[in-house]
């Protein structure tokens, strides 16, 4: 054990993270506002309009992509932060230490983002703090257990951060009181997403037969949403760290990344076995077999999730920038399509109902994706985030 | 710290929480002592949507225009602007009234006021609630917060909103209790000119219901209106045929809504729907694992332990703890 440690703090005293320079204003940057401008334009209209006026949610389903997407699939990708303070933390593995800050910082506007969506989709915001209020709190609703952890999250995960930032602004003092609590930090930071994103496979239970039997699974949705959850975090990291390598012209730790991809794969087989287990046991893959939107829908998500488990079967594969690149990828886009099957597809409310999002809803959940990826590259580029290297182009 | 030792501290700590906090698997909800509700004959009913504008008038709720010449209020579903709503069911060559091959019947559409609602079980702020003595699921718009997950649960799609406004609110019928103190009762109920909606207690208009099953059809026999209990505006009438199944009886745990009907509900558009009330299933798995915080804290206290070590270990090595996580 101690030999291990050893080997572990000397990478992370190699990799002490640096802002990585370069300049703020590119064309990317500048479409990356714009987008975000466009986005914040649109939640402006919805405040005065309704949320009718700029979505196409209707009492048939109630919930579009600001819930479906920006805060269900975009928290499970912003879900990078918690699943490598698992394996730094908890798993005591020193190695991804560098690892840790960027994913977090990837986290934390993924969920901050996500909260703001949330904020925006509540029909009557202004009594938004009812949530907190204990007078309010009804316990046995999940959506309530869902709110209240996501919000605390958020606030774990700046608090978590804030030794970046607090480096940069000369705080040294805060930091150092700061850094005697982070531990508590660093365990409720695992703490709230396992409540939080199992919960949301939860939330479908309330829903009954409303929700087609091939997404219907009872009391195993919780672990399911969970172990999703997690995939997607690893996945948005090895997407991330690869994106950082090319973009900010770094070099990719593969070795490193490819570690978190072996951890990736068995989780992605072990849930591909509880799925189809649960599917055979309820006697519900039946309905895979019918042609209908639903069981089409239904073999899209599994095969974006076994061809990534095929490609990157067997170490070398998993070793290969290309391979895990594409992987993560494929993984990170069925994780998606699963959550859109069991809230939107799979959501079967009855005869005469459709959604599909307006042209001002996708504004604002391309815009908040824009705005995510721009206040990475200001915050990467500026504060130390990103583990320093020798040869960085500053 | 090593994983194994994490683990085996992590299983205890999560042992012992199971075993301070067993599985508290909740029942379906009972009905409240006191419950009131309606009962809908289809059978009765001749589609002169006399309850639907009764309603509109008694909770001042705006029109909704469906024709050209917008001449009078043609709500197509329950909506945020309509809390009642008559809809027809209709086969091929429409020979007779209840009758599923080519007839056609009369079918409402307004909250069911479920004994075990899946609306309240999903709202997070208490907005949606169930009175404890006459079981009446009600909604306090103040309390709101827009969430919208009582209209995705519920599986009658009862709960509407009105996205077109930017001070939204959720509309559901509340059996008009606030015409209670007046001494008047549901609005659809009071207007209904053949009874075919009553207004009463659920054990009346459980009694009722069984009356009316064990008539012979085509019997003479009497139907009261009105409310239940109330003063006798019974007519004469003759018994009808139904399916064997009363509608809310034992869907989800019960309703307070009881519906006869000539023809099969399923046609009626009211889904086939367990005993077991959603709403338990969901308030189980949640009390499983939330019950008194115990699961949670136990995990928080494993990992706040683990972390305190592998976190202190990062800052001492990593050069005054620049790596800081």
């Amino acid at each position: 054990m101690a030999n291990d440690l050893s080997i572990a703090h000397g990478t992370a005293h190699a990799h002490r993270p640096a802002p990585a320079g370069g300049p703020l204003v590119t064309p990317v940057t500048v479409v990356l506002a714009a987008l975000s401008l466009a986005a914040a334009g649109v939640l402006i209209a919805r405040l005065f309009l309704g949320l009718g006026a700029v979505s196409n949610i209707n009492d048939g389903y109630p919930w579009g992509i600001w819930i479906v997407y920006d805060v269900l699939i975009g928290t499970a990708f912003a879900c990078g932060g918690y699943a490598m303070a698992i394996l730094a933390y908890v798993m005591n593995k020193g190695e991804y230490h560098p690892m840790v800050r960027p994913a977090l910082l990837a986290s934390m506007f993924g969920y901050t983002l996500a909260a703001v969506s949330l904020f925006f989709d509540l029909g009557r915001w202004w009594n938004f703090w009812h949530i907190f209020a204990p007078k309010y709190a009804q316990v046995n609703s999940v959506m309530f257990e869902l709110a209240v952890c996501v919000s605390a999250y958020v606030l774990v995960m700046w608090i978590e951060f804030a030794p970046a930032f607090l480096d940069k602004l000369g705080l040294a003092a805060v930091k150092k009181k700061l850094s005697k609590v982070l531990f508590f930090m660093v365990a409720l930071g695992v703490l709230l997403p396992t409540m939080h994103q199992s919960s949301m496979g939860s939330m479908l239970v309330v829903f009954g037969n409303q929700i087609h039997p091939l997404w219907r699974s009872g009391w195993l949705l919780p672990l399911l949403f969970l172990m999703t959850a997690v995939m997607l975090g690893f996945c948005a990291v090895i997407f991330e760290a690869t994106l950082s390598a090319v973009g900010f012209k770094r070099r990719l730790e593969t070795p490193i990344v490819g570690r978190v991809c072996d951890v990736l794969w068995g989780l992605v087989v072990v849930y591909m076995v509880l799925r189809f287990g649960d599917l055979i046991f309820r006697g519900a893959l039946g309905a895979a077999f019918a042609l209908n939107t639903q069981a089409i829908a239904f073999w899209i998500e599994t095969v974006l999730f076994v061809i990534p488990v095929v490609m990157l079967a067997g170490k070398p594969a998993r070793r290969q920038p290309g391979k895990l690149f594409v992987g993560a990828v494929l993984l990170m886009v069925g994780g998606m399509v699963h959550r859109i099957n069991a809230f939107l597809v799979g959501y079967m409310t009855g005869d005469g109902w459709n959604y599909f999002p307006s042209f001002t809803e996708l504004t604002v959940t391309i815009g908040l994706i824009a705005f995510e990826i721009l206040a990475y590259i200001v915050i990467v580029r500026r504060f130390p985030v990103l583990p320093a290297e020798p040869a960085a182009a500053h | 710290m090593d994983r194994r030792s994490f683990f085996k501290s992590a299983g205890a700590a999560v042992a012992a929480g199971a075993a301070a906090c067993p599985a508290q698997a909740r029942d379906n909800k009972p009905m409240p002592p006191d419950a009131v509700g309606l009962l809908f004959d289809s059978t009765l009913c001749v589609g002169c949507k006399a309850c639907v504008a009764a309603c509109k008038q008694a909770n001042d709720m705006p029109p909704e225009i469906h024709t050209q010449d917008a001449l009078w209020d043609t709500p197509l579903d329950l909506s945020g602007k309509t809390l009642n709503v008559i809809k027809v069911y209709k086969h091929g060559e429409l020979k007779a009234k209840d009758q599923e091959e080519n007839g056609w019947a009369f079918v409402k559409k307004s909250c069911l006021h479920c004994v075990d609602a899946s609306c309240v079980s999903a709202c997070p702020v208490k907005a949606m609630k169930k009175d404890d003595k006459t079981g009446v699921v009600s909604h306090d718009k103040n309390a709101c917060i827009g969430c919208r997950y009582c209209v995705a649960a519920c599986p009658f799609g009862v709960p509407r909103f009105t996205y077109d406004l930017a001070i939204p609110q959720i509309s559901k019928c509340q059996l008009c209790t606030h015409r209670w103190p007046d001494g008047h009762y549901a609005a659809c109920a009071e207007v209904c000119p053949t009874g075919s909606t009553l207004f009463g207690k659920v054990s009346d208009l459980k009694a009722e219901i069984a009356r009316r099953k064990a008539l012979k059809p085509g019997e003479a026999t009497t139907y009261p209106r009105g409310r239940l209990g109330g003063p006798d505006w019974s007519y004469p009438g003759v018994a009808a045929k139904y399916v064997d199944h009363v509608y809310g009886e034992k869907e989800l745990g019960g309703t307070q809504m009881l519906m006869l009907s000539g023809v099969s509900f399923k046609k009626l558009g009211y889904p086939d729907l367990p005993e077991t009330s959603f709403a338990s299933q969901s308030e189980t798995l949640q009390q499983s694992l939330y019950g008194g915080l115990v699961l949670p804290i136990a995990f928080l206290g494993g990992l706040t332990w683990v972390a305190k070590r592998n976190v202190k270990d990062d800052d001492e090595t990593a050069d005054g703890g620049s790596n800081g996580q």
